[in-house]
């Protein structure tokens, strides 16, 4: 046995940019909630942007998703894709010159948004909004995370190659190619540019790339968070391997069709729509398939979840993942999308995935690693674990509830005609009437920020203060009962 | 599209659907030296991760099964496969020309009727103005504002200052076709920064403003040769030309001697859209009066 047991992991494995990562999935979490949070506001309060141009709505809106996409989603998706292909590969990643130059790059990324978009300096493209040269720098450091991870997989010391790394492997592939191919554009001054693509023509490839960055970035890497973390927290196998192979491939053919959908009812031809449509249905089974694996890996063991937040965390993510990719496919259908799409549902259902699926998987793979990467037998507080959890539900709950109720009253108020056929309500009458909402939304927004500030403090006082671990845990098996429950509960 | 990329489009996507359908076959088969149903795979990575070999549940085929079929029988009844039509032969654009050509037949009569009544009759009738009302908050509030008093740059409609005419004509006319009003640059042509500041004085004291008396007598020199070709030399403006008062002390744009120096300098365009496609002339009639009841 080891007896200077953090040496010999580190020489192991590079935990450094995990680290790093991990950290930094914390802080931008909070920054990007933050401009959530502020931008909800000025939809209650619009006099809350002080009438300057870099304070307003259309310029915070942006910054709000690509801090929360990318800063917060990008460094949960490097932390654990870092942490799993090594532990599962039983190699140390490829290069640590190249890991480290995708934390630093891809923080630089993430300040030039947070500079260019409040100036206004923007594509306009949804999700895709930073300009050439930014765009430039995202894929030079996202091919250099393909080579670290490939790499990484190709060194690997184990035969096979764990489910979870399918999942990363697809959504780093796709991802280069989605951006790559939706950023083309011509340059006309290092601020300004123009996408290569005209009219509806652009408009598909708009979609295209915006529906597959929920597919393979929100969803597949995801799923690659859930097929380590869940059977690692609750110490049973996967339910089942064939599933996984089933739900993989048609999760990954089917959803590059779906981008379509978003563009119901346009200049798009019928047939793309109705293509969209259908493989959005067909969608439907490939994304159950996931969270039945994860959630059948808890059969017999469910009595865990009672007085482990960890895994409360990942599995009611799961909740939160069937629920929006069961809506999902229902509001892809015509007649269903007439009525929802422009409306604030569209908002609530992109929050149901997005703080109930991916901000919740997330914080329990993050309350999993820090303690595991700074080498600390445990979080700061679990009772801080525990309020984390429900004020995040309460908050998710409020915000998706509001938005839900907002925009079936909107999609309503649209279409009520009068008995001489002019509309009933102008649109400002049906703006009126989503102040309530807007209000109870801010709510949740807010219990949902305030839950991540209590995460930083905990992992705060995690790493500085916590008794550090005298054993190898990850080699002996031997710590408390919350930390490895495998230990506790699975395995005899 | 041509039909290659047609059969093209149609080839790849049966292709993806039925390989879910191999796919699902492929993994239901059991192969030899497999581990047994419920069993773990044999595989193990980071010390205790492990796959059960269980089968593929049921009920989840079967909903796989279904999406898959209503999407084979949708592709036969609606397009999704290239050029293939469908069978119901449905499109969009039917679907919308269908629903305008039902709304027409519906509600076309009372409008009609409207239509048929003169102007300043209708703009007395109370449940014509409700409805005319009721356009003119779907289709005018967004530029003219909710109380139809207008913004920066679009006009107040419940005054009697018109830039093109306040007759019912004239308004049923704006409605229909649409204006486009177009106030040249001055700037250059008045010699710059004096000549503009000598103008704006002019142009101010036209509507009985303090002003700098020798500059805008200096002004009115510019104005009559430079200005009056559209607003007269009176200043009291052109509706044929859409050219503003300056008189009435009204601005479209702002009357503070700045903002009128930036009109004069760097001209102004506003547009108004033509309504006539998509409201039809029974519509715009009823809108008119609803209009020119506000002033009248």
């Amino acid at each position: 046995m080891m007896t200077n047991n953090s040496n010999a992991v580190a020489e192991t494995y590079n935990y450094k940019v995990v680290k790093q990562f991990t950290v930094m999935t914390v802080i931008w979490g909070i920054v990007g909630m933050l401009v959530g949070v502020i931008i909800a506001a000025q939809l209650v309060w619009p006099q809350l942007n002080f009438d300057l141009p870099w304070l307003t709505y259309s310029r915070l809106r942006p910054l709000h998703t690509n801090a929360v996409i990318f800063a917060f989603g990008g460094s949960a998706l490097m932390a654990t894709s870092f942490y799993v292909v090594q532990r599962t590969c039983q190699v140390r990643l490829f290069s640590d010159k190249l890991a480290a130059f995708v934390f630093w790059g891809w923080t630089l990324v993430i300040l030039l948004a947070a500079v260019t978009l409040p100036l206004g300096i923007t594509t306009s493209k949804e999700y895709a909004e930073l300009e050439w040269p930014i765009d430039i720098l995202i894929a030079v450091v996202w091919v250099a995370y393909a080579i670290v991870f490939f790499g990484t997989i190709l060194q690997r010391k184990v035969k096979h190659i764990y489910v979870a790394n399918w999942f990363y492997g697809a959504f780093i592939l796709t991802v280069a190619v989605l951006h790559i191919v939706n950023s083309a554009a011509l340059p006309v001054t290092m601020t300004k540019s123009y996408s290569v693509y005209a009219g509806t023509v652009d408009a598909m490839v708009q979609w295209w790339y915006g529906h597959n960055a929920v597919g393979f970035f929100l969803t597949a890497g995801f799923l690659g968070i859930m097929y380590y973390f869940i059977p690692k927290q609750v110490g049973k196998p996967v339910y089942s391997y064939r599933l996984s192979v089933v739900h993989f491939w048609a999760l990954i053919s089917t959803y590059m069709w779906a981008g379509p959908h978003h563009l119901h009812y346009t200049a798009l031809p019928d047939w793309t729509q109705s293509l969209g449509m259908a493989f959005s249905l067909i969608l439907l089974a490939p994304s159950w398939g996931g969270m039945i694996n994860g959630i059948m890996t808890l059969s017999g063991a469910w009595y865990k979840l009672r007085q482990d937040p960890i895994l409360k965390f990942l599995v009611v993510s799961l909740s939160f993942y069937g629920m929006s990719t069961f809506e999902g496919p229902m509001m892809s259908i015509k007649t269903v999308n007439a009525l929802s799409h422009y409306t604030d549902w569209t908002i609530g259902h992109v929050h149901s995935g997005a703080l109930g699926w991916v901000a919740l998987v997330s914080i329990g793979a993050m309350y999993f690693l820090i303690p595991k990467v700074f080498n600390r037998e445990q979080m700061y507080s679990i009772k801080f674990m525990e309020m984390h959890f429900w004020i995040s539900t309460l908050g998710i709950v409020l915000y998706i509830a509001a938005m839900w109720i907002a925009g079936v009253m909107q999609g309503l108020m649209w279409r009520a005609v009068n008995s001489d056929g002019t509309l009933t309500y102008s649109f400002v009458e049906s703006l009126e009437a989503t102040y309530p909402y807007y209000f109870v939304r801010l709510l949740g927004g807010l219990l949902f920020f305030s839950g991540m500030l209590l995460m930083a403090y905990n992992m705060y006082k995690t790493i500085n203060g916590s008794p550090i671990r005298d054993k190898m845990p990850d080699l002996e098996g031997a710590e408390s009962p919350l930390a490895n429950p495998a230990v506790a509960g699975g395995q005899s | 599209m041509s039909s290659f990329w047609s059969n093209y489009i149609i080839i790849i996507t049966l292709l993806n659907i039925f390989g879910c359908l191999w796919l699902i076959k492929w993994a239901s088969k059991k192969r030899a030296g497999e581990a047994n149903e419920g069993d773990v795979t044999g595989h193990v990575w980071d010390e205790n991760l492990e796959e059960l070999n269980n089968p593929l549940p049921r009920w989840w085929l079967w909903l796989f099964y279904i999406t898959i079929a209503f999407s084979l029988i949708y592709f036969f009844f609606y397009p999704g496969l290239g050029n293939v039509k469908g069978n119901f032969g449905w499109s969009q654009v039917d679907q919308y020309e269908q629903e305008v050509a039902q709304a027409n037949k519906e509600y076309g009569p009372l409008f009609a009727k409207y239509a048929a009544t003169p102007i300043t009759e209708l703009a007395k009738d109370k449940k014509a103005n409700e409805i005319g009302q009721r356009l003119f908050l779907t289709y005018c509030s967004t530029c003219h504002g909710s109380d139809a008093k207008g913004a920066r740059g679009f006009p107040n409609l419940t005054d009697k200052d018109w830039l093109y005419g306040g007759s019912p004509e004239a308004i049923k006319t704006t409605i229909m076709n649409g204006r486009n009003g177009m106030m040249p640059a001055m700037g250059a042509a008045l010699g710059g920064d004096k000549g503009i500041d000598e103008v704006a004085n002019y142009v101010m004291s036209l509507s009985g403003r303090k002003v700098d008396e020798s500059k805008a007598a200096a002004g009115k020199a510019r104005f009559e040769m430079m200005c009056a070709a559209c607003h007269l030399a009176s200043g009291k403006g052109n509706q044929a030309l859409g050219a503003a008062n300056l008189t009435d002390n009204i601005w479209l744009y702002g009357g503070s001697a700045g903002v009128i120096k930036q009109t004069i300098t760097n001209g102004r365009s506003g547009k108004m859209p033509a309504h006539k496609n998509f409201l039809g002339e029974d519509k715009s009639h009823l809108l008119a009066a609803y209009i020119y009841s506000l002033s009248n």
